[in-house]
């Protein structure tokens, strides 16, 4: 997994924030995976570690560890590219039940 | 070097001499000879830019954004309707801090489709963000397309250089063209302090919350208010390169006054003319040209129009409901202030009609009669 520093920069005053808006930490801290409806679930056995829903995932929310594809649910928001490209429909896409 | 060129071709070459790096391009009539001299430029080498051809004008200013937010310089052109769609981007500039420069020819908005000059294109604009600076000479726009990078860049606020469809954009004018190594001293690189790159990685223009937003918008406001400023300072500091001083406002024979014009773009020249008879006819008249109208150079406004007896502000343009809007802007220079004149106003010249110095006579007949303004807006040669 990447490392992750998840901290929310709130600014005291105008003067020691950036004229542009840009990367105050929102991307890291707010867990957007929290949107997600269905989840893709991996079927390691029929998994053939070619990487394409590592390649297609929008996000991303997929690594690749040890060569085996990772989701990361933190960011990941259910959008369904990765259960679609996938060669050998390993994925899954299973309703979310929290 | 003194040349014989259009309005268009006068943005072009100010697009050239500041090394522009990125151009981006959609074609508008009275525009597109903007952007086909440009990429003429690229394709022989002349102008070393990336030349992207877009499939609208909502992405010629994304492209640009993008450029800019990478440390290019760019710069566009676009005209009316084209600006119009880019109203949306034209936030996404300015909010994001992105100086670009743009030029946009004034034309008349449709319907009735119109490719003649009116400024309601540009001051519909008016709240986006952006400087805005109307020419009333070729050689001011390429001028000004030059001096606009530095103030941009400086100030990190986008600018458009305007003139008028035809009447500037299509007419030909000798133009002492900048020398590129003069332009070079007075024009340094463009360096912004934080940009887009693989070597420290960021993303633009995210979500900002409620204990964010107010503060990019103030610093916004208050960047905007040094801008008067900064374009009288590099205004002189182009002079002393070039030989030629550009302000905020170009006043003409304002000095012993006691009745004004208040003008822009080329009305602002042929109203010099009228100036001129009027002085032979024994009228102290004078003409206030406003040059840039964002940043509002309301100091300058002020120092003229508080030792004239009355001033006549001429709009090439309406805000439908309300009324010439240079007009509404100046009133709202001299409000409260003591000693200021009484201002009338009027709306000349919309979709393209001339403005000619008849006219101009006739406003000046019509103000000086009047102790105040009776209405909102004078209509001049129109036919009821």
């Amino acid at each position: 997994m990447r490392p992750r520093k998840a901290k929310k920069i709130v600014f005291k005053s105008a003067e020691e924030m950036p004229l542009m808006i840009c990367s105050v930490g929102h991307q890291t801290h707010n867990l957007t995976g929290a949107w997600r409806n269905i989840r893709p679930e991996i079927d390691l056995e029929r998994c053939i570690k070619c990487g394409i829903c590592w390649k297609f995932c929008p996000e991303p929310s997929i690594d690749v560890v040890d060569e085996w594809p990772v989701i990361d649910y933190d960011y990941c928001k259910g959008c369904g590219i990765c259960a679609e490209e996938c060669p050998t429909k390993c994925i899954a896409m299973v309703e979310e039940r929290k | 070097m003194r040349k014989v060129i259009m309005g268009n071709h006068a943005l072009s070459y100010g697009a050239m001499l500041a090394r522009s790096q990125v151009i981006s391009a959609y074609p508008i009539t009275p525009q597109t000879q903007v952007v086909e001299l440009l990429s003429e430029m690229c394709a022989d080498g002349t102008l070393d830019a990336q030349f992207i051809k877009v499939e609208s004008e909502h992405s010629a200013m994304a492209s640009c954004i993008g450029a800019s937010v990478a440390g290019a310089r760019a710069f566009t052109a676009t005209s009316a309707q084209g600006l119009a769609l880019m109203h949306e981007m034209l936030h996404w500039a300015a909010g994001g801090r992105h100086p670009i420069v743009m030029g946009n020819i004034n034309r008349a908005m449709a319907p009735g489709w119109s490719i003649w000059t009116d400024q309601n294109d540009s001051l519909s604009q008016r709240d986006t963000g952006w400087m805005q600076f109307y020419c009333s000479s070729n050689q001011e726009v390429v001028d000004t397309v030059i001096q606009a990078f530095k103030v941009a860049e400086t100030l990190m606020i986008p600018a458009m250089v305007i003139l008028d469809a035809f009447a500037l954009s299509h007419t030909y004018e000798v133009v002492d063209v900048p020398d590129q190594a003069l332009v070079d001293r007075y024009l340094p690189p463009f360096k912004p302090s934080i940009k887009l790159t693989p070597a420290d990685p960021r993303a633009f223009g995210g979500l900002t919350g409620a204990e964010h937003y107010m503060e990019l918008r103030y610093k916004l406001q208050k960047d905007m208010e040094k801008a008067p400023a900064l374009i009288e300072e590099t205004g002189r500091e182009f002079g002393k390169v070039f030989g030629r001083e550009l302000g905020l406002v170009d006043p003409y024979l304002c000095g012993d006054a006691e009745f004004v014009f208040v003008t822009s773009g080329t009305a602002g020249f042929t109203a010099r003319v009228a100036v001129d008879e009027l002085r032979a006819a024994g009228v102290k008249a004078g003409n206030l040209r406003i040059k840039v109208f964002r940043p509002f150079p309301f100091d300058r406004v002020r120092e003229v129009l508080g030792k004239v007896k009355k001033a006549a502000v001429v709009d090439r343009n309406c805000s439908y409901g309300a009324g010439g809007i240079f007009y509404q802007e100046v009133k709202s220079a001299v409000y409260g202030r003591p000693g200021m004149p009484p201002l009338i106003g009027y709306v000349a010249g919309l979709g393209g009609r001339d403005i000619t110095t008849a006219q101009f006579k006739e406003v000046a007949a019509d103000a000086m009669a009047k102790a105040k303004a009776e209405e909102e807006i004078v209509w001049i040669g129109v036919k009821k």
